[in-house]
């Protein structure tokens, strides 16, 4: 059952100003209604004037997508009631979109995939209800009219998906994408939503709406996808239409059948001009996008596939990487990237931190001694983590020598007087595992090698720890 | 005179204000001092501004029009806002939501709408100048009716910031006062760019009128004087027409075929706009609030059906139809096809001719009550419509009486060339002298 899925994705513009008028856009830790004035509040009389800015935003966008921009574009009215829409329009382009037809290289489910992008247009943003006495039976609702007004794109995918997976996969390649160009901030909370069409070939498509994050669109979809299989299984049909995705429940739920009869009563917007800015074009120069710049970490750098591949995929953890190995390009660069791709990302994700909480400068210097051969792997790792949880906890950040120092934990590289005493040890307190070594069992050597490092805190080097562990059983054995 | 006010306590006896300021503000300028009213459908900072709509009533606006701005600006007094048919739609000024306005040639008759207020202040003599707005004949139809001038400019020679929008794309402010040079100066003083109406042209008006017209063809399109046309208003208009012709300018009667269909262009495109514009009305944000104890879809359907009065309603009905899907392309998208032949033929007759001429009105002012059935109400827009569409400038000023009631003589003009209406209208008002 091959599964069939397209995307619709809101990105808010990262413009200083919204769409319309003069205010500023960065109120999410405002009072509610303090970013506002007559054209975004939509006040009788007031008329909206297109932000320059935006439209350049936009169009650095459908360069990076690939697309065509027609001669002539148009704002259209889109026609509905609801409380957070001041005006009872939203401005937006129907049939005369700013961008067409354009693509995305992603790495799908079978390599390399193009994704061809159908439309790329401009609108604003409405305001926001917030419920008030529970979420389910709200005893009031307020508007805040902050976020009316907000550019927004919406990029518009043929349905050239195939599995929840690449989903999620182009949507990560689209927000790096974004990033690399400068007009998105996907660490802004509602920066982007997404809305999925979903269809197992040969069955109608359901619309699933209000996917609020970049994992939930591999949940819903995966949610979606073994609902209508198991629909099909039984002999049932699918019926065309919209459903909503609970974020905290995974779960998609059949929206109001009402919703699909909605005539949005489209026509041109009388208060703007047509949009002709194909020529804006020639003097949009972009920056390295993902695909140049993971070319480069393999040519500059000699990073495998993977490796340039994570650490491309964000911008920030790209500019992390190029700032610690900046001191010593070829010296650096394979222990950095695994390091940052690998256990950084991991240790990271685990205590769900930003990569914002640590200074590349701190990542070098931990690299540094690994490279110098001061410390080991496995110090490194304790390192690292003793300095992800004094970001944490928010006390004062030490240095990785600083660390080092304190927790003794350097090498012991040539004092090997206090690793024949660790071993002496270790065999002494564990007979069984010397009779289990007598008897050829494997894991015996490495459980005393484990004891040991615990012993010496991990400042072994476990070649040598081998070694003298192997020489001191032979001992025992003579 | 900054800091100064003038007092202001007219004898309204027609009605023709909703409000007034007793006390106005005023300042030094090109209009220091001079007594202005505005139409209601005009946001002014601070003064109450309804549109003639109950929906509306209460909601104070926190900022100035443009074209507020710019009369204050040059020392004017805002001294009121003049009534007018609810949203700008109507022909009669009856269908305010506070009253009607009565003429002031003759109080049993109408003023002519939308903009009859400010018609009616003007010709009371309560106040020398007054602005209006012109959708689709607005300042030009009460102008007629109360025999003063009104001139609909170019589109976007006027700001519309401020400007509550009723049908957008064919819309504009313009002047209205007793004589052409009143008229003249008051436009001198709206016009100009305006950075925040992405419409507005980048072209002031700076012109003294001038009433030499020796050469100036004056194109009269036999469908100016078709059916419908009261014929003593078509031969007063016409007497107009041959004393210009004595003064020099040259008459040659053409054809305007896209008349037939300029009317049912016009309805089409100004309902559907304005079933958008007045989407914003729900209860929320102005007027009354809906009911919260009640689910709010439920809450503000009634909140409209109460706010708003019939003629509104009837036309939002209209616009909402025009722009269904299925409908649009019968209706909407075909009214803009149609406008685009208006303005072709504009654009032919310009080729040959220098302005358009003919009766403002089909007939003098209505009486009360006389065109309660919305469609004859309507079709009396015939005349003053082709101008909207096209949006090109026209201009109404007194050219004679029948039975003592005012009728207006018409002048179009070329986009842009809102001078030439003026210097024409002007030429007539100067009279046979020459
Ligand atoms: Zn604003």
């Amino acid at each position: 059952m091959t599964v069939i899925v397209g995307l619709e994705i809101h990105c808010q513009l990262d413009t200083a100003t919204k769409l319309f008028c003069g205010c500023s856009t960065d109120y999410r830790d405002d009072l509610p209604n303090s970013h506002v004035c007559p054209v975004c509040l939509g006040l009788p009389g007031s008329l909206p004037k297109v932000n320059r800015k935006a439209v350049e935003y936009a169009l650095m966008v459908a360069k990076a997508l690939n697309c065509e921009v027609p001669e002539e574009s148009e704002f259209a009215r889109k026609n509905y009631f609801y409380p957070d829409l001041d005006k009872g329009f939203q401005i937006t382009q129907y049939d005369k979109p700013l961008a067409v037809w354009g693509y995305l290289d992603i790495e799908g489910d079978e390599g390399e995939k193009r994704v061809r992008i159908t439309r790329v247009h401009m609108e604003e943003d409405p305001g926001r209800l917030v419920h008030k006495g529970g979420a389910d039976r709200p005893k009031y609702t307020l508007v805040d009219y902050n976020r009316a007004g907000i550019p927004l794109i919406e990029i518009v995918t043929e349905p050239d998906l195939r599995s929840p997976k690449e989903a999620r996969r182009f949507l990560n390649k689209l927000r790096a994408t974004l990033e690399y160009l400068g007009v998105f901030d996907s660490e802004k909370e509602g920066s982007l939503r997404v809305d999925a069409n979903i269809s197992i070939k040969g069955s109608e498509r359901v619309e699933v709406k209000n996917i609020t994050s970049y994992k939930g669109v591999e949940k819903a979809l995966t949610f979606e996808v073994t609902r209508q299989k198991n629909l099909i299984r039984r002999g049932q049909k699918i019926e065309r239409e919209t459903r909503h995705y609970l974020e905290a429940r995974g779960v998609t739920q059949a929206g109001r059948s009402k919703e699909q009869e909605h005539d949005y009563r489209y026509f041109p917007e009388p208060d703007l001009r047509p949009l002709r800015v194909k020529s804006w074009l020639d003097n949009i120069v972009l920056p390295e996008l993902p695909d140049a710049r993971r070319e480069r970490f393999m040519a500059d750098y000699g990073c495998s596939l993977n490796h340039a591949r994570t650490l491309t995929g964000e911008l920030k953890l790209a500019n992390c990487f190029e700032k610690v190995v900046a001191s010593d390009k070829r010296g650096l660069s394979p222990l950095a990237a695994t390091w940052i791709a690998d256990t950084l990302i991991g240790e990271l994700n685990y205590r769900d931190m930003n990569l914002d909480r640590i200074e590349p400068a701190a990542v070098t210097g931990l690299v540094l001694l690994l490279k110098a051969g001061t410390i080991t792997d496995k110090s490194g790792v304790e390192v690292l983590r003793i300095m992800l949880d004094q970001q944490l906890k928010g006390e004062a950040a030490e240095t990785p020598d600083a660390i080092v120092k304190r927790q003794n934990l350097a090498k012991t590289a040539g004092d090997t007087g206090a690793i024949t005493a660790a071993i002496e040890e270790a065999i002494n307190e564990n007979p069984k595992a010397l009779d289990d070594y007598r008897a050829g069992k494997g894991g015996a050597l490495n459980f005393l090698v484990g004891q040991v490092m615990k012993k010496t805190r991990g400042k072994a080097d476990p070649g040598e720890l081998n070694r003298m562990l192997t020489e001191a059983l032979k001992r025992r054995e003579a | 005179m900054p800091g100064h006010t003038v007092s202001f306590h007219p004898d309204d006896r027609y009605s023709a204000f909703l409000r007034t300021v007793a006390e106005a503000p005023c300042g030094e300028g090109k209009l220091g001092g001079i007594r202005v009213a505005v139409k209601d459908n005009i946001s002014t900072a601070g003064i109450e501004t309804t549109c003639a709509s109950r929906i509306l009533q209460g909601y104070i606006p926190p900022f100035d029009a443009t074209v507020v701005k710019r009369l204050k600006r040059e020392g004017a007094a805002i001294v009121g806002k003049t009534n007018m048919d609810e949203f700008g739609m109507g022909t009669t000024t009856e269908n305010s939501a506070f009253g009607p306005t009565q003429n002031p040639v003759d109080p049993s008759r109408v003023p002519g709408g939308s903009s009859g207020g400010s018609a009616a202040a003007v010709a009371a003599g309560i106040v020398p100048l007054a602005l209006g707005t012109d959708t689709g004949g607005s300042i030009r139809c009460p102008a007629a009716f109360c025999g003063i001038v009104g001139l609909k400019p170019t589109y976007g020679r006027v700001s519309r910031y401020g400007l509550i929008a009723y049908a957008n794309s064919l819309e504009q402010i313009g002047p209205m006062a007793a004589n052409v040079t009143d008229a003249s100066l008051l436009f001198e003083v709206i016009a100009g760019h305006d950075p925040r109406d992405s419409t507005s042209l980048d072209c002031p008006y700076r012109h003294i009128p001038d009433p030499e017209i020796r050469g100036v063809k004056i194109g009269v399109p036999e469908e100016f004087f078709g059916e419908g046309v009261d014929p003593r208003v078509a031969s007063v208009v016409w007497d107009a027409i041959s004393l210009l012709e004595r003064k020099g300018a040259e008459v040659i009667t053409c054809r305007m075929p896209s008349m037939a269909y300029a009317l049912a262009a016009y309805y089409v495109t100004c309902t559907s706009e304005a079933s958008s514009n007045l989407a914003r009305f729900d209860g929320v944000r102005y007027g009354p609030p809906a009911d919260t104890k009640r689910p709010w879809h439920e809450a503000f359907q009634e909140r409209r059906r109460e706010g708003f009065g019939e003629e509104v309603r009837r036309r939002i009905m209209l616009g909402t139809f025009a722009l269904s899907s299925g409908y649009y392309g019968k209706y909407y998208a075909k009214a803009q096809a149609a406008r685009n032949n208006v303005r072709a033929d504009f654009e032919r007759l310009f080729r040959e001719v220098d302005v358009l001429a003919g009766p403002t009105m089909p007939t003098v002012a209505f009486r009360f009550g006389e065109k309660s059935d919305p469609l004859s109400m309507y079709l009396s827009d015939i005349l003053t419509v082709p101008a909207n569409l096209a949006g090109v400038p026209a201009i109404s000023v007194p050219c004679g009486k029948v039975e003592r009631l005012p009728v207006g003589l018409q002048v179009m003009g070329r986009w842009m060339e809102d001078e030439r209406v003026v210097d024409v209208a002007y030429a007539f008002e100067q009279g046979g002298s020459a």
